[in-house]
Protein backbone atom coordinates (compact mmCIF):
# COMPACT_ATOMS: atom_id res chain seq x y z
CA UNK A 1 0.00 0.00 0.00
CA UNK A 2 2.16 2.62 -1.42
CA UNK A 3 0.33 5.47 -0.61
CA UNK A 4 -3.40 6.56 1.02
CA UNK A 5 -6.12 7.33 -1.47
CA UNK A 6 -7.92 3.89 -1.18
CA UNK A 7 -7.03 3.22 2.66
CA UNK A 8 -10.15 3.21 5.34
CA UNK A 9 -11.01 6.39 6.15
CA UNK A 10 -10.55 8.23 3.09
CA UNK A 11 -12.53 10.39 1.84
CA UNK A 12 -14.51 10.28 -1.66
CA UNK A 13 -13.80 13.89 -3.14
CA UNK A 14 -17.45 15.35 -3.45
CA UNK A 15 -19.73 15.76 -6.74
CA UNK A 16 -21.76 18.33 -6.56
CA UNK A 17 -24.76 19.54 -8.88
CA UNK A 18 -26.25 23.14 -8.92
CA UNK A 19 -29.82 23.46 -9.66
CA UNK A 20 -31.53 20.51 -10.30
CA UNK A 21 -33.61 21.56 -13.19
CA UNK A 22 -37.12 20.30 -14.78
CA UNK A 23 -34.95 19.36 -17.78
CA UNK A 24 -32.73 17.15 -15.99
CA UNK A 25 -35.81 15.45 -14.76
CA UNK A 26 -37.19 14.94 -17.98
CA UNK A 27 -33.96 13.62 -19.61
CA UNK A 28 -33.77 10.80 -16.74
CA UNK A 29 -36.95 10.01 -17.92
CA UNK A 30 -36.50 9.15 -20.55
CA UNK A 31 -33.37 7.96 -20.29
CA UNK A 32 -34.68 5.13 -17.95
CA UNK A 33 -38.10 4.90 -19.49
CA UNK A 34 -39.36 5.69 -15.65
CA UNK A 35 -41.91 8.46 -17.07
CA UNK A 36 -44.07 8.28 -13.88
CA UNK A 37 -46.33 11.43 -14.21
CA UNK A 38 -45.03 12.73 -11.05
CA UNK A 39 -41.30 13.29 -12.12
CA UNK A 40 -42.77 15.67 -15.07
CA UNK A 41 -46.21 16.24 -15.17
CA UNK A 42 -46.84 19.59 -13.16
CA UNK A 43 -50.63 19.15 -12.69
CA UNK A 44 -50.14 15.55 -12.17
CA UNK A 45 -47.70 16.29 -9.27
CA UNK A 46 -49.70 19.05 -7.98
CA UNK A 47 -53.26 17.20 -7.93
CA UNK A 48 -51.31 14.28 -6.13
CA UNK A 49 -50.48 17.26 -3.08
CA UNK A 50 -47.09 17.42 -4.55
CA UNK A 51 -45.70 21.70 -4.64
CA UNK A 52 -44.29 20.59 -7.86
CA UNK A 53 -42.63 17.53 -9.64
CA UNK A 54 -39.84 16.13 -8.01
CA UNK A 55 -36.68 14.04 -8.87
CA UNK A 56 -36.48 10.21 -9.76
CA UNK A 57 -34.60 8.40 -6.66
CA UNK A 58 -32.85 6.59 -9.22
CA UNK A 59 -31.35 9.88 -10.84
CA UNK A 60 -29.69 11.17 -7.69
CA UNK A 61 -28.67 7.21 -7.17
CA UNK A 62 -27.05 8.36 -10.72
CA UNK A 63 -25.46 10.88 -9.45
CA UNK A 64 -23.90 9.16 -6.54
CA UNK A 65 -22.46 6.34 -8.52
CA UNK A 66 -20.85 9.17 -10.66
CA UNK A 67 -19.13 10.23 -7.20
CA UNK A 68 -17.86 6.83 -6.71
CA UNK A 69 -16.91 5.99 -9.96
CA UNK A 70 -14.88 9.34 -10.35
CA UNK A 71 -12.49 7.63 -7.21
CA UNK A 72 -12.38 4.53 -8.11
CA UNK A 73 -12.99 4.24 -11.94
CA UNK A 74 -15.67 3.22 -14.65
CA UNK A 75 -15.81 -0.59 -14.56
CA UNK A 76 -14.73 -0.87 -10.77
CA UNK A 77 -18.03 -1.39 -9.16
CA UNK A 78 -18.39 -4.80 -7.56
CA UNK A 79 -21.50 -4.02 -5.71
CA UNK A 80 -23.67 -0.58 -5.16
CA UNK A 81 -26.14 -0.06 -3.11
CA UNK A 82 -29.02 2.59 -2.36
CA UNK A 83 -31.95 3.94 0.40
CA UNK A 84 -33.82 6.46 -0.43
CA UNK A 85 -34.74 8.86 2.06
CA UNK A 86 -36.11 12.16 1.14
CA UNK A 87 -36.84 13.55 -2.35
CA UNK A 88 -34.87 16.23 -4.49
CA UNK A 89 -36.67 19.17 -6.14
CA UNK A 90 -36.02 21.55 -8.97
CA UNK A 91 -33.73 24.11 -7.91
CA UNK A 92 -32.33 22.15 -5.35
CA UNK A 93 -28.28 21.49 -5.50
CA UNK A 94 -27.16 18.01 -4.44
CA UNK A 95 -23.91 17.28 -3.05
CA UNK A 96 -22.76 13.79 -3.28
CA UNK A 97 -19.74 12.67 -1.02
CA UNK A 98 -18.32 9.75 0.99
CA UNK A 99 -15.25 7.76 2.65
CA UNK A 100 -13.86 4.21 2.72
CA UNK A 101 -14.68 2.13 5.22
CA UNK A 102 -12.74 -1.08 4.50
CA UNK A 103 -9.68 -2.44 2.54
CA UNK A 104 -9.22 -5.96 2.24
CA UNK A 105 -8.59 -8.77 -0.32
CA UNK A 106 -11.25 -10.92 -2.16
CA UNK A 107 -11.59 -12.78 -5.34
CA UNK A 108 -7.89 -12.09 -6.40
CA UNK A 109 -8.74 -8.32 -6.31
CA UNK A 110 -8.01 -5.71 -3.69
CA UNK A 111 -11.47 -4.42 -2.57
CA UNK A 112 -12.56 -1.15 -0.73
CA UNK A 113 -15.93 -0.72 0.33
CA UNK A 114 -17.13 2.80 1.40
CA UNK A 115 -20.54 4.54 2.29
CA UNK A 116 -21.96 7.69 0.21
CA UNK A 117 -25.00 9.97 0.60
CA UNK A 118 -26.58 12.86 -1.33
CA UNK A 119 -27.62 15.68 0.39
CA UNK A 120 -29.42 18.58 -0.60
CA UNK A 121 -28.60 22.70 -0.05
CA UNK A 122 -30.97 22.18 3.05
CA UNK A 123 -28.99 19.91 4.68
CA UNK A 124 -31.61 16.90 4.16
CA UNK A 125 -30.17 13.56 2.98
CA UNK A 126 -31.66 12.33 -0.53
CA UNK A 127 -30.30 8.95 -0.41
CA UNK A 128 -27.80 7.25 1.86
CA UNK A 129 -25.97 4.04 -0.17
CA UNK A 130 -23.15 1.57 0.29
CA UNK A 131 -20.60 0.11 -2.12
CA UNK A 132 -17.58 -2.62 -2.72
CA UNK A 133 -15.12 -1.78 -5.86
CA UNK A 134 -11.66 -3.32 -7.11
CA UNK A 135 -8.93 -1.14 -6.73
CA UNK A 136 -5.64 -0.97 -7.90
CA UNK A 137 -2.86 -3.25 -5.31
CA UNK A 138 -0.45 -0.55 -5.17
CA UNK A 139 -3.05 2.13 -4.86
CA UNK B 1 -53.12 -5.81 1.05
CA UNK B 2 -51.38 -7.52 -0.94
CA UNK B 3 -52.06 -10.90 -1.99
CA UNK B 4 -48.72 -13.37 -1.68
CA UNK B 5 -48.31 -17.08 -2.89
CA UNK B 6 -45.46 -18.61 -1.22
CA UNK B 7 -45.38 -21.17 -3.10
CA UNK B 8 -43.76 -18.91 -6.09
CA UNK B 9 -41.18 -17.41 -3.93
CA UNK B 10 -38.08 -17.58 -5.85
CA UNK B 11 -39.40 -18.88 -9.25
CA UNK B 12 -37.82 -17.06 -11.70
CA UNK B 13 -40.06 -15.64 -14.29
CA UNK B 14 -39.79 -15.98 -18.62
CA UNK B 15 -36.74 -14.10 -19.76
CA UNK B 16 -36.43 -11.24 -22.18
CA UNK B 17 -33.19 -10.70 -24.45
CA UNK B 18 -31.71 -7.26 -25.53
CA UNK B 19 -29.19 -5.65 -27.45
CA UNK B 20 -27.37 -3.02 -25.16
CA UNK B 21 -26.83 -0.01 -27.50
CA UNK B 22 -24.30 2.87 -27.81
CA UNK B 23 -26.90 5.22 -27.74
CA UNK B 24 -28.68 4.39 -25.53
CA UNK B 25 -25.49 4.52 -22.82
CA UNK B 26 -25.00 7.72 -24.23
CA UNK B 27 -28.20 9.07 -23.38
CA UNK B 28 -28.35 7.37 -19.80
CA UNK B 29 -24.44 8.88 -19.21
CA UNK B 30 -25.81 12.52 -19.91
CA UNK B 31 -29.01 12.18 -17.75
CA UNK B 32 -26.77 10.93 -15.15
CA UNK B 33 -24.56 13.88 -15.70
CA UNK B 34 -21.38 11.63 -16.38
CA UNK B 35 -18.76 11.97 -19.16
CA UNK B 36 -16.41 9.50 -17.91
CA UNK B 37 -14.76 8.23 -21.75
CA UNK B 38 -15.58 4.62 -20.65
CA UNK B 39 -19.31 5.64 -21.73
CA UNK B 40 -18.91 7.38 -24.63
CA UNK B 41 -16.51 4.92 -26.73
CA UNK B 42 -17.44 4.49 -30.38
CA UNK B 43 -17.15 1.08 -29.71
CA UNK B 44 -17.75 -1.35 -26.63
CA UNK B 45 -18.65 1.67 -24.44
CA UNK B 46 -19.49 0.61 -21.08
CA UNK B 47 -22.19 0.80 -19.41
CA UNK B 48 -22.72 3.00 -16.42
CA UNK B 49 -23.59 1.42 -12.91
CA UNK B 50 -27.56 1.96 -12.65
CA UNK B 51 -27.78 1.99 -16.40
CA UNK B 52 -29.49 -1.47 -15.77
CA UNK B 53 -32.68 0.59 -14.64
CA UNK B 54 -33.08 1.28 -18.31
CA UNK B 55 -33.87 -2.81 -18.85
CA UNK B 56 -36.36 -3.50 -16.13
CA UNK B 57 -39.06 -1.64 -17.69
CA UNK B 58 -38.61 -4.61 -20.84
CA UNK B 59 -39.41 -7.45 -18.51
CA UNK B 60 -42.77 -8.82 -19.76
CA UNK B 61 -45.35 -7.72 -17.64
CA UNK B 62 -44.71 -7.74 -13.88
CA UNK B 63 -47.93 -9.62 -12.81
CA UNK B 64 -46.48 -12.29 -15.26
CA UNK B 65 -42.80 -12.40 -14.32
CA UNK B 66 -43.23 -11.55 -10.37
CA UNK B 67 -46.32 -13.80 -10.39
CA UNK B 68 -45.83 -14.30 -6.23
CA UNK B 69 -47.50 -11.46 -5.00
CA UNK B 70 -50.02 -9.03 -6.08
CA UNK B 71 -49.33 -5.35 -4.89
CA UNK B 72 -51.65 -2.24 -4.69
CA UNK B 73 -49.12 0.24 -7.10
CA UNK B 74 -50.93 3.18 -5.38
CA UNK B 75 -49.53 2.17 -1.90
CA UNK B 76 -45.57 0.94 -2.83
CA UNK B 77 -42.64 2.85 -2.28
CA UNK B 78 -38.98 1.85 -3.70
CA UNK B 79 -37.06 1.43 -0.50
CA UNK B 80 -33.98 -0.04 -1.72
CA UNK B 81 -32.18 -0.54 -4.68
CA UNK B 82 -28.98 -2.99 -5.18
CA UNK B 83 -26.78 -4.10 -8.07
CA UNK B 84 -24.01 -6.51 -8.23
CA UNK B 85 -21.70 -6.75 -10.50
CA UNK B 86 -19.73 -9.60 -12.18
CA UNK B 87 -18.64 -8.72 -15.24
CA UNK B 88 -18.31 -5.68 -17.54
CA UNK B 89 -21.60 -4.49 -19.83
CA UNK B 90 -20.58 -3.28 -22.82
CA UNK B 91 -22.62 -1.91 -26.60
CA UNK B 92 -23.48 -4.31 -28.31
CA UNK B 93 -23.36 -7.18 -25.37
CA UNK B 94 -27.08 -9.09 -25.82
CA UNK B 95 -28.36 -9.52 -22.36
CA UNK B 96 -31.04 -12.26 -21.32
CA UNK B 97 -32.45 -10.99 -17.97
CA UNK B 98 -35.20 -12.66 -15.95
CA UNK B 99 -36.87 -11.81 -12.15
CA UNK B 100 -38.57 -13.25 -9.66
CA UNK B 101 -39.59 -12.70 -5.99
CA UNK B 102 -36.84 -13.46 -3.42
CA UNK B 103 -39.22 -12.77 -0.24
CA UNK B 104 -41.96 -11.33 1.27
CA UNK B 105 -42.17 -10.21 4.66
CA UNK B 106 -44.50 -7.96 7.07
CA UNK B 107 -43.75 -5.29 9.76
CA UNK B 108 -45.62 -3.26 11.52
CA UNK B 109 -45.62 0.28 10.64
CA UNK B 110 -44.36 2.86 13.04
CA UNK B 111 -48.27 4.93 12.80
CA UNK B 112 -49.92 1.48 12.83
CA UNK B 113 -51.23 -0.64 9.84
CA UNK B 114 -49.04 -3.50 8.47
CA UNK B 115 -46.32 -2.91 5.97
CA UNK B 116 -45.24 -5.00 3.44
CA UNK B 117 -41.68 -5.60 2.36
CA UNK B 118 -40.92 -7.69 -0.99
CA UNK B 119 -37.70 -8.41 -2.28
CA UNK B 120 -37.45 -8.66 -6.64
CA UNK B 121 -34.58 -10.16 -7.78
CA UNK B 122 -33.69 -9.75 -11.87
CA UNK B 123 -30.78 -12.09 -12.84
CA UNK B 124 -28.86 -10.31 -16.20
CA UNK B 125 -26.51 -13.17 -18.56
CA UNK B 126 -24.88 -12.52 -21.72
CA UNK B 127 -24.64 -13.41 -24.92
CA UNK B 128 -21.48 -16.01 -23.72
CA UNK B 129 -23.65 -17.64 -20.80
CA UNK B 130 -21.73 -15.37 -18.09
CA UNK B 131 -24.16 -14.05 -15.17
CA UNK B 132 -23.08 -10.57 -15.50
CA UNK B 133 -25.06 -8.39 -12.82
CA UNK B 134 -28.01 -8.96 -10.71
CA UNK B 135 -30.41 -6.44 -9.84
CA UNK B 136 -32.14 -6.42 -6.62
CA UNK B 137 -34.99 -3.92 -5.35
CA UNK B 138 -37.23 -3.98 -1.87
CA UNK B 139 -40.17 -2.27 -2.68
CA UNK B 140 -42.81 -1.43 0.64
CA UNK B 141 -46.51 -1.56 0.19
CA UNK B 142 -47.77 1.00 2.56
CA UNK B 143 -50.74 0.95 4.95
CA UNK B 144 -52.12 4.04 3.57
CA UNK B 145 -52.26 5.13 -0.01
CA UNK B 146 -48.51 7.27 -0.76
CA UNK B 147 -49.53 10.83 -1.86
CA UNK B 148 -46.18 11.10 -4.19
Amino acid sequence: MANSRFVEGAAIPPFVVENVTRTDLVRYAGASGDFNPIHHDETFARAAGNPTVFGHGMLTAGLVARCITDFVGAGALRRYKVRFATRIWPGDTITCAGRVTRRYQEADETRIDGEVTATTQKGETAVTGTFTAAVPADA
Amino acid sequence: MAEIDRSLLGVWGPATAMRIETGKIREFARAVKDPNPAYLADAGALAPPTFLMTMAHWLRDLAETRSAVKLDYRRLLHGEQEFEYLRPIRAGDVLTFRSRTRDVFEKQGKRGGTMTFVIGETEFTNQRGEVVAYLRNTAIETADAVKE
